[in-house]
This record gives C-alpha cells, structure tokens and sequence, in this order.
C-alpha cells in the first residue's frame, strides 16, 4: 500500500484556487452577487495638504437622485479612531485635513458613478495650514508621529573616535506602492441587532473587526469580518483595509443597506499608504581591512500625517540595519516623520529592506574608500566567530547560514569567473556598461512586537471523513490556505482534497494577528496542526478502546486508518466515533516560544529563528541614456524545509521581482503642494514579463532543516525574497562604478531610474576628470 | 437601420438595444451580463486585467486579438465576436489549453490578474509565429502580475503560443458562419440616437465627411485607447460619438507607391510588418508602445491626430518628412507633418476637417534613419524623451539632408531646426554632432515633470544622437545596447 496521501508536506501542490482563478470562478468580494439594495460608494477626499475645514456644504449631493447616504466625521455612531498601534486616527478627517486624498466624507448611492458625481458636489471651504511635504523639513521641524527609537550597543562614539578611518554618508531610498492587482474593497451589510457583517479584503479581519465596532459603538462581537480571498495585500491591506472596511460599515449603518466600497485605481493609490520612503545618514569607522568597529545612523522614514504601523516599521528597520554584519558599537535612531502626505504602512519586508539598503551602501562606501573590492569587505564583517554573534538588538545567532550560503551561491553563479569577464567587457565597452554583486541577507522571522505571535485554528472532521479547516490566516496569493490544508493532511494522512479551506472569519477564530511578517505559516500551521492532532488522538483513543487494541497500534495512513489487524476508510473511523459519541471538531492554538523584546530598550531575542537567502545579479546600463537591464539572477533561499516547493518558489521568484521594481522602475513621484503624481499604472510603473532577468536561476537550500521547532521545520518565506533584489541595486551600482574605474563611490540612491543612473554617470564621469 | 448592436458573447448571440456611446465592455460584462472573471484593475489599459479577446473574420479564418475591455465601448462591438474567461472551457469544463497551462506552471497566486493572462495567453495561442522569446514578452506586454514574477506565466506563454489547435480552430467555420450571420441579420448600427448621445457609424468617406459637417464637434472614435480615458479617468460623457472603424479607406495601408498610405483608423499591429519593412528602427520602437492590447487597437491616426507632446509615433514620422492628408466636406489637403502640431493638444485640422491617412516616405538607398525612446520601464510606458534622426548623405558623405524631431522636449512633437543646421552640409562625425548639441540647447527649453527633469531632458536629447553616431559608424561599441 502506498502510504504516501496526495497532500502531505513538502509536495509541490499548486495553489488550492489554481482552476478557479484560470476560470474566473475565484470569487473576490466585487464579484459576489449584489444583495437588492446594495449600495456603491465613494469618497470625498482633500485635494489640499493640510488645510482647516470651515464649512461643509453636503445639500448639493445629497440632491442627486440616487444618493442614500452621506457621512462625515460628525456622523460616526462611535469613536472616529482606527489606529492600529496609538491611538487617535480618525477613519474620516475631523476638521482638518492632513494629505491630498485625505477623506473627510463617504457617499453612497444607487450606483458607484452617481455616488462619484455626488462626492463632487461636497461644497468646502478650506483654511489652508503650512504643510510638512518632505522627510527634511519633518526633521527640521521636530515633527514626529511617534517617539524617536533608539537601538545602542558599545561605546560608538569612542569607537568612531577611535577608529582609523570614518566616512560619513548619506542615501535616499524611495517608497513604493503595493499595487495589488485587486484594489482596495469592502462590502458592509446591516444585521439583526445592528450587528454587521462585512466581507472585507484585509489580511487583518480581527483589526478590521475592532475598527468596525469602534467606529460603530459596538461590541467586537457584534462585527463579523470575513475574508476569503484578496488579489493581493503585500501589506497594504494590514492597517489600511480597516479604512475601507470602516467607512463601509458607517454607510451600511446609516442607510440601513448593503454598502460596497471599492477603490478606483488612482483613489487606491491616493489614499491609502505605501512603503516608507526613508533618508539615512550615517558615520561609520572602521580599519585597514574594513572591518566595522563603530557606526552611528540615522534612519529617517516618512511616516505621512499619522502614525498607523510605522513605529514597528521602524523597529524592524533598526533590527535589519546589520543584516549579516557584525557591529561592536553601534548607535541607531529610527526618525518617524510626520508629514502632509497619506500615512505610510506595511509593505513585505516593513522597515527590513531600507535597513538591509542602509547598511549595503554603508559597506561600499567602505570598500571604496579603502579601494578594496565590496566583496571582501562584506566578507571581513559577517558575523560569525567567538564574540561576533549577537545583533545590536541583543540576539544572539545559533542558526548562521551565512558562510554556506554565500559560498554557495558564489559556485552557483560561477560568480569569480564572471567578475572576471565583466571587468574585461567594461574595460573595452565605452557606452554599455556591466556591474555584477553578491549579495547575502538574513532576515528575523516573528513579530517584533511578542503578543502577536499567536494562533489559532479550528478543525471539523464530518462523519464522511472530510475536514473544514478554518485559521487566523488570511489567503491573498501566497497561498497560506494550501500550505496549512498540506499540514492538516498530513497530520490524518488523507488527501487533500478532503479537506475544504474556508473564509477567515472573526467568527470562527477570534483574536488574530495580521497574516504579516512572513509568520502565516509557522503560526497558523501550528495551531491547525494542535487542532488536528487533538481530533486524531481523540480518534487513536476511541480507536484502541473500540476495538481493544494499544493506542500505539492505531495508525493513520493514505487515507486510512490501520487499527491491529484492521484497516478501516478515515471516513469509516469517524462516523465510528461519532456513533460513539466522539468530538470530531477541535480548536488549536499556537505561540511562538522563546521569544522576548524590550520595545523601551530595543533589546531582547524578538526573532524565533533567522531566514538567509543571497542572490547574484548582473546588470547592464547604457551609460549614454541611463537604462539598465537585470541580464542575470542566480537566487539560492533557505525555506527551512519547504511546506510546499513551489508555492515557496513562487514567493521567491514574486518577491524577487517586486523588490527589482522597487529598486529600480517604480517611482512615486510628489509635486509642489503634496499631490502624488504617479497614482496609477499609466504613470507608476511596476516590471512586466521583459523586466525578468533573461538568465534566471532560483533554487532553494537543501538540507536545511529549521534549527527552531517550527512547523515540520520549515521557514516563512513571504518576505525575505523581495530583499534579495538588491544585489540588482548593487549591480547596477558596479556598473556605474566603473565609469570611474572603480575608485569612486558611485553617487547613486534608490530607485536606480534612467534619470537618477545618468546622473550618477555623469557626476563620476566629471569627478573622475 | 437597427439602432441595436449585436455580437457573439462567447458564442451566444446577444442584442444591446441603444447603447451608450461610452459604455464600456468591462461594465457591461459585470455589471449588465454579471460575468465578473473579467477584472478591472486600473481601467486606463494598463494592467490588462480586463484583457477580453474580440474575434473578427480575416479571409476564411477567425483573428483574435487581445484587448482592454476597461477602455473598449460596447458599440465596437457590434458584428463581433466577444471572448471572456468563462466560454474558453469546453462542454465538459474542460480547460483550455491557456488555462491549463497556466494551472500547470504555478502561474497564478491571487489570481486577480490571471483571467486577463488567460486571455492574452488564448491569443497568443492563435497568433501565427509569435513562438520566439521576443514575441511573447510583447504578447504580455500588457498584463502587469504583482504576486509570481512572470517566470511561471512566461513557460505558460511559451508552452500554448502559436499552436492554436484547440477547439476554436476546430469550430472555426461554424463561429464565421454565425458572424456572417450577424451582419446579414439585423445589420449592423450604423446610427443610434439614444438617451445618453448619439453614435454613427458611417461606411464611407463621403458619409463621413456629411456627417462631419453637419456635426464637427462630435468625437471620432479610432481605436479608442486615449478616448477611452476621457469617459473612465475624467469622466465626461462623450455626447455624440463617431466610429471609424467601418469605413475601409480609413483601415487600409497601401505600399504599393514611393511612400506608405496608412490609413488614419488602421491600428498598430496592422502597420507594423510595413514599417519592419521600411524603417526596421521605427518599428522597433512601434513595437514598444502601449502594449499588445494597445497596439491592437491604438491607430497611428489617433496618435497624430491627438497631438500630444509625448506621442511616440510623431517624433519618427516628423523626421521621415511624413505628411497628414487631411479631408473634410470641401475636399483634401496634404500639410506636411511639421505644420500640423500647432501647440500642446492643437493641431492645424479645422472644423470638419479629419485626418484620412498619413503619408510616410519610403527610403532611398543610403538613408539613415534611427529612432529612440527612454522611459523608466522598457515596455509599455511613455517616454521621458523620443527622439527621431533621419540623414541623408550627398556622394561626398556629407549630411545632404537632416531631419532631427523630438517627443517630450515641447508642449508638441517637433523638429529640431538648430541642431539640423548644425549637422547639414557636414560629415557625420563628434564635431559635427557636438555642434547639433550645442544647437539643441536654443531648439528646446524642455520641463520638469514626474517623468524626468528638464535637465535629464536635455542630457537625453543629446545623449540619443551621439548613440545615432554610434550607431552609424561603430555599431559594435553598443552591443546589446538594443537589449537594454
């Protein structure tokens, strides 16, 4: 007998939705058949920075025929307050905005274009008030959202002192808009009660759930949020979907009807936050070799007019400004801007990738100060080796990957030969111009913050042997709902296909945390796989009892269960307990152990375990034009051992390409009075097919168990990859660098546009003489 | 006269009765028909995730082609036939080969953008010799994925392009039959007069030039892909709208003479394989505009004729020394392309005059031309600086002839009279076109915008002639420059 179930982990199923979504029949929430009466809104937003509200005139859109219901500020049930960290951040300005695309009012009509023309027709009358547009003046100003966080190790300032040489530095790294291909969308619908359910596209339903009820002045348990699906998050539907959600919700209560929300593109962009921009500056001492002995830098990132995530984001921008190096003496200070433009929020990676930039500039500036390749001066500060183990944060590394992976990678890309070959192309090539780098990363798995490192799962197996599975997990793609079904099958040993996947709801799993920080997995397998076990003990008890044999001769396998000398269908067994009258149905829950973090003190072991990954990449860059092209990428990532191979090689190859475009052709682009110019794919360009590396070799690490006590011991994998495009920002930084023969830092921030490598072309092309 | 549209939904013969003249396809089909596989994702045609195929009859095959249904009006497709993600499957539910392809290769995660990859990928699936790598990049050109990266799209792309051997191709001639008898049937509209405007498709120049008369303010609709913005980016209702579409001498091109008649309604695609001929380099850059769905669709006419300063077509056809023949009522007139962009978004057609075809010359022996476009991603964007080179060479080598134009540089496209001086009577050579350099600092004063800084502007403007001069004399020096 074959024992090997279809569905188990570590098979390369594909995503549970695969036909449904080449079908069309994936459901997402602005496909559901309309309830009669349902309403389409749309929002009233600013077009000022900052600006007092004197007067409101609604009289105009309130006439339009078709119009249902208008809300403001001053028609929240509630408290106007959806922060998801501090508090005090209205879901609707009240009185004054604080950004272009700022909402102050919600419309909701008979249809989506009479709901429009009525938001148009909300008469104000605006004071203006001086805006804060940039991350400089914020600084100048003092202006912050949150308190300025602090990460200290060793004397820094008697190490820079003291050190042999000192640079200083300085790099702008720029946003970038999650572009969900679904934008953002919520459908609220009125209950008994004044209960209200809404089906709303968040990877965060507890949040949304807790924002709903405030907003409304209910109960939590008087909201139930369900989510099936999104078409895509990456983030941005963490914090930001509870603003969807929430305005939903007041036009539902007010009008007494179905209301559906949903973003047009530009509004999408608009309104709802991005990726922190950040501006670093930094001091950094070091010796003859490059070995790092002391840095001071300051992180500076433009949080918008509230706080939402971003002092998490930067925490764990702090916590990612060593990435594989070791720091004796370290100051970090993490600036959290307060500015006139739309909040900034989580984005896959959430403060990690800038830090990780921060400190790859860091490093090549070193190198070429000390005219030594950046290879090796990566290589002098990785960590490992007695005293070279714990982050400025306290942690101390067990599970460093770091030197098998770059070797690795290293004959994986045939990376000496290569350099070679493009140090002889640059040295006859006057216009094309090729760069090469290796890059290594590593990256902490589990929320900063400890308390949401929770789980839970709830588990029925029905009497005919097929399994409901429901989770905290959210499914926006990454395909979460295949890999804790894979789980669960593997647990009773049956086929996948007997288990259904179904809508997170905050009815059936209360008190989640956000599918983020790369943790779905780990945390919402282990509570579906406490869930499942606890049912098939039950089985395993009933079974020995029933039959009368030892619980150690019960065995669950292909889709059976092998009892003594008996072999019963899983469906068979569970009928057989519940005739017994068995619990079928169980509720599991997870926390990630180990970990502790002071947030006062940025010190302690917030990190269940580290992820590594490295990536190779060459690039090309006309240096008449300034366009580059990423000609190769070689990727080696650690998954741990891999739930599923190819939905973890869909995140690499995902993540990797994302983070190529945030590194180079996606620019968010403000003009003079704060209004984002780049607000839609006509102006905001995200890589299409022709931006993949044409060479592209992606493998996972074999071998490589998860140290840590995960699920089958394997590692999340959502975020880690988007990092590892900038080896392309390094490439492209080499190939600009050879214009000045390799002497000169090549004066080049994030994204690597046309525009911006030209110009750092020419500044070395004029330095150099 | 029906004041109807039909069309083929899948197969299944469907009748709008009056339509709006800006109703699009997409919100017909979700809204109206409450088929919601087809997605929107940006509705401007940029993201392709309301990619829909239309099938026409071309001789005694079906063509397929892969459009943005967000920006395409439902009157466009009367006598058509209209393909969505739900009627690829067979009786069975059986997967199409596209959509099994895509299951097989991992190629979709959220899925939001995979029907309008499906339907693209049907396309390609039906495009004769678009098998080789560079050809599928532009059959995707069009649809943006967030979540895979493309590599698994791209073996999907690569396993079905070009084998169009499934069950379409089997029904090929009971679907021509059932189109034919669209247009026999009730006929096609030709006029509607409905509540939310007026649409008229006329089937002849001179019907249009009555028309245009009687109505000069009304909207001539070609391909759509800029109209289209104007109902779902600014909102305005379009009030009368005219389509071109019908009217043959508009989609024709002829290159039977000493230049190239394109007809000012024949779109992209169809030009394309006349300009590989002609001016491979045009093409090039041809093939770089908007996307698959664009190219189907957008017309050289249309971009002409709009005038905007960062067209991509202007630029190249300005330094061809192309002329605009332009119609009304009162007869025709052929204006050479430089006098035609009068300012930003004005153009020299007056009241119910219209552009009929454009006129591209073809080359002589010895001819250089060369055009060039920078933009922040390869594909499917708009450029920050267009540039277009022409030369002629007199027997001793010297520039006999030179015809420099730039899109981006002005509120129009236009010619560079300065730095074409600089070069005329010269050899082609770094003097000559350090000279042209200096000269185009007086030709243009170009803006800051979120495309580029007038600085980079000008650097660009520049920079692209010196690679005109590589190009000429030592075209190793840019090895794969073209792959950049």
């Amino acid at each position: 007998m074959n024992d090997m179930p279809t569905g188990g982990v570590r098979q390369a199923l594909r995503h549970d939705s695969a036909v449904k979504h080449v079908t069309g029949e994936a459901q997402y929430i602005d496909d559901m058949p309309e309830l009669p009466g349902t309403l389409h809104a749309w929002l009233a937003t600013s077009d000022k920075a900052h600006a007092r509200i004197l007067r409101m005139d609604l009289s105009a859109a309130l006439a339009l025929p078709g119009v249902a219901a208008i809300v403001t500020a001053r028609d929240i049930p509630g408290r106007n307050d959806i922060a998801p960290i501090l508090k005090g951040e209205p879901a609707l300005a009240d009185g004054v905005v604080e950004h272009v695309g700022h909402p102050f009012a919600a419309v909701a009509a008979e249809t989506m274009e009479i709901a429009r023309r009525a938001a148009s027709l909300i008469a104000v009358d605006y004071e203006e008030l001086p805006p804060i547009l940039s991350i400089e003046q914020a600084i100048a100003e003092q202006a912050f959202v949150s308190r300025v966080l602090t990460m200290q190790r060793g004397d820094w300032r008697e190490g820079l002192r003291a050190a042999r040489h000192r640079r200083a530095g300085r790099l702008e790294i720029g946003g970038q808009d999650h572009f969900y291909l679904e934008s953002q969308v919520a459908l609220a619908i009125p209950q008994e009660d004044g209960d209200m359910l809404v089906h709303s596209s968040t990877q965060h339903p507890t949040e949304v759930q807790h924002g709903v009820a405030t907003l409304l002045g209910l109960a939590n348990n008087a909201v139930t949020v369900e989510c099936r699906r999104m078409g895509g998050g990456f983030g941005g539907k963490e914090s930001q979907a509870t603003i969807i959600a929430g305005i939903a919700a007041l036009l539902a209560r007010r009008s007494g009807r179905p209301v559906k929300l949903r973003l047009v593109r530009d509004d999408d962009m608009i309104v709802t936050g991005k990726r922190h921009d950040f501006l670093i500056r930094y001091e950094v001492g070091f010796d003859d070799e490059g070995r790092i002995e002391a840095i001071d830098m300051e992180l500076a990132a433009r949080c918008g007019n509230v706080a939402d995530l971003s002092p998490a984001v930067l925490t764990r921008a702090l916590c990612h400004m060593d990435n594989c190096y070791y720091l004796p003496a370290v100051r970090a200070r993490g600036l959290p801007c307060r500015t006139n433009t739309v909040s900034n929020t989580a984005f896959r990676g959430f403060g990690g990738p800038q830090g990780m930039l921060a400190i790859e500039a860091v490093i090549e500036t070193i190198a070429y100060a000390l005219g030594r390749p950046t290879d090796q001066v990566r290589a002098v500060n990785y960590y490992g080796g007695a005293g070279r183990e714990v982050t400025p944060y306290g942690q101390r590394i067990r599970d460093n990957l770091i030197p098998r992976i770059t070797r690795e990678i290293a004959a994986q890309a045939d990376y000496e030969r290569r350099r070679r070959d493009i140090d002889a192309f640059n040295a006859t090539s006057p216009v094309i111009r090729k760069g090469l780098a290796l890059f290594p990363l590593k990256f902490g798995i589990s929320f900063n913050l400890p308390t949401l490192n929770q789980a839970g799962a709830l588990v029925h197996v029905y009497t005919d042997g097929s399994v409901h599975l429901n989770h905290g997990g959210t499914e926006m793609g990454q395909g979460l709902f295949t890999k804790v079904a894979q789980v669960v099958a593997e647990v009773f040993r049956i086929d996948i296909d007997h288990i259904k996947v179904s809508a997170a709801s905050t009815a059936k799993v209360p008190n989640t945390s956000a599918t983020a920080a790369s943790s779905g997995s780990d945390l919402n397998g282990m509570a579906a796989m406490q869930a499942a076990q606890t049912i098939k003990n039950r089985m395993i008890a009933f079974a020995a009892e029933h039959f009368g044999v030892l619980p150690e001769q019960v065995e669950f396998a292909a889709n059976r269960v092998i009892v003594g000398n008996r072999s019963l269908a899983f469906g068979e067994l569970a009928h057989l307990a519940w005739a017994n009258r068995i619990s079928l149905s169980a509720t599991g829950f997870y926390r990630t152990p180990e970990i502790h973090f002071d947030l006062e003190r940025m010190q302690g072991e917030p990190f269940y375990y580290f992820t590594y990954g490295a990536c190779v990449a060459e690039a090309a860059i006309d240096t008449l034009t300034g366009e580059s092209r990423i000609l190769r990428a070689d990727i080696l990532q650690d998954c741990g051992s891999s739930l599923n191979p190819a939905i973890d090689m869909g995140q690499i190859e995902g993540g990797f390409v994302q983070g190529m475009g945030w590194l180079t052709c996606e620019e968010l682009v403000w003009d003079g009075t704060g209004a984002l110019r780049t607000h839609a794919p006509s102006t905001y360009k995200i890589p299409v097919s022709r931006d993949l590396p044409p060479v592209f070799d992606v493998r996972i690490l074999e071998d490589a168990p998860n140290r840590a006590a995960t699920v089958f011991r394997s590692k999340g994998i959502g975020e880690p990859p988007l990092m590892l495009a900038i080896a392309t920002w390094l490439a492209i930084r080499d190939a600009v660098a050879s214009v000045g023969g390799h002497r000169l830092a090549p004066p080049l921030d994030a994204p690597a546009t046309p525009e911006r490598i030209l110009m750092a072309v020419e500044a070395l092309k004029e330095r150099a003489g | 006269m029906p004041d109807a549209i039909s069309f083929l939904l899948n197969g299944e013969l469907r009748r709008i009765e009056r339509p709006a003249p800006e109703r699009t396809v997409l919100d017909h089909l979700r809204l109206v028909e409450r088929r919601t596989g087809t997605k929107e994702g940006c509705a401007e045609g940029d993201c392709g995730a309301c990619t829909v195929v239309l099938g026409e009859r071309a001789g005694d095959m079906i063509r397929y082609r892969a459009v943005n249904s967000c920006i395409l009006f439902t009157t466009e497709l009367d006598g058509k036939l209209l393909l969505t993600v739900e009627g690829l499957q067979d009786a069975d539910g059986g997967l199409h080969p596209a959509q099994r392809a895509l299951v097989e290769h991992h190629g979709s995660q959220c899925g939001y953008c995979t029907p309008g990859f499906v339907m693209t990928l049907f396309a390609l699936h039906h495009a004769p010799g678009m098998t080789d790598e560079d050809s599928i990049h532009q059959a995707l050109s069009g649809n943006l994925c967030r979540c895979t990266g493309y590599r698994p799209i791209l073996a999907a792309a690569r396993s079905v392009a070009g084998v169009g051997d499934d069950r379409f191709a089997r029904m090929a001639r009971d679907l021509l039959g059932r189109l034919d008898g669209l247009r026999r049937g009730s006929g096609m509209a030709s006029a509607i007069d409905g509540e939310y405007g007026r649409y008229d498709a006329p089937e002849s120049l001179a019907a249009l030039d009555r028309l245009l008369a009687a109505h000069p303010d009304a909207h001539l609709l070609a391909g759509g892909t800029d109209l289209g913005l104007l109902v779902t980016k600014q909102h305005r209702a379009l009030g009368h709208v005219i389509s071109l579409n019908r009217i043959p001498e508009l989609r024709r091109i002829e290159a039977g003479g000493d230049a190239l008649i394109v007809g000012a309604a024949a779109n992209y695609t169809d030009i394309l394989p006349h300009l590989e001929k002609d001016w491979p380099s045009f093409a090039a850059l041809i093939r770089r505009l908007g996307s698959w769905q664009i190219r189907n669709l957008g017309t050289m006419g249309g971009n002409v004729a709009n005038a905007s300063p960062i067209g991509d077509s202007p630029p190249a056809l300005l330094a061809l020394g192309a002329e605009a023949i332009i119609r009304s009522a009162g007869g025709e007139r052929v204006l050479p392309l430089d006098r035609f962009f009068l300012d930003y978004r004005r153009t020299a057609l007056g009241a119910g005059e219209y552009l009929r075809a454009l006129r591209i010359p073809r080359p002589a022996t010895g001819d250089f031309f060369r055009t060039y476009k920078v933009s922040k991603r390869f594909e499917q964007d708009i450029s920050a600086v267009c540039g277009a080179f022409f030369l002629r060479f007199d027997d001793a080598g010297r520039v006999a002839l030179a015809r420099i134009a730039y899109g981006g540089m002005a509120a129009t496209p236009r010619r560079a009279a300065g730095a074409e001086a600089a070069l005329a009577g010269r050899r082609f050579d770094a003097a000559a076109v350090d000279a042209a350099i200096a000269a185009l600092a007086d030709d243009f004063a170009p803006i800051d915008d979120f495309r580029a800084s007038a600085h980079y502007r000008r650097l660009l403007a520049g920079n692209l002639l010196r690679r005109a001069l590589l190009e000429r004399t030592t075209p190793e020096t840019l090895a794969g420059v073209l792959a950049l």
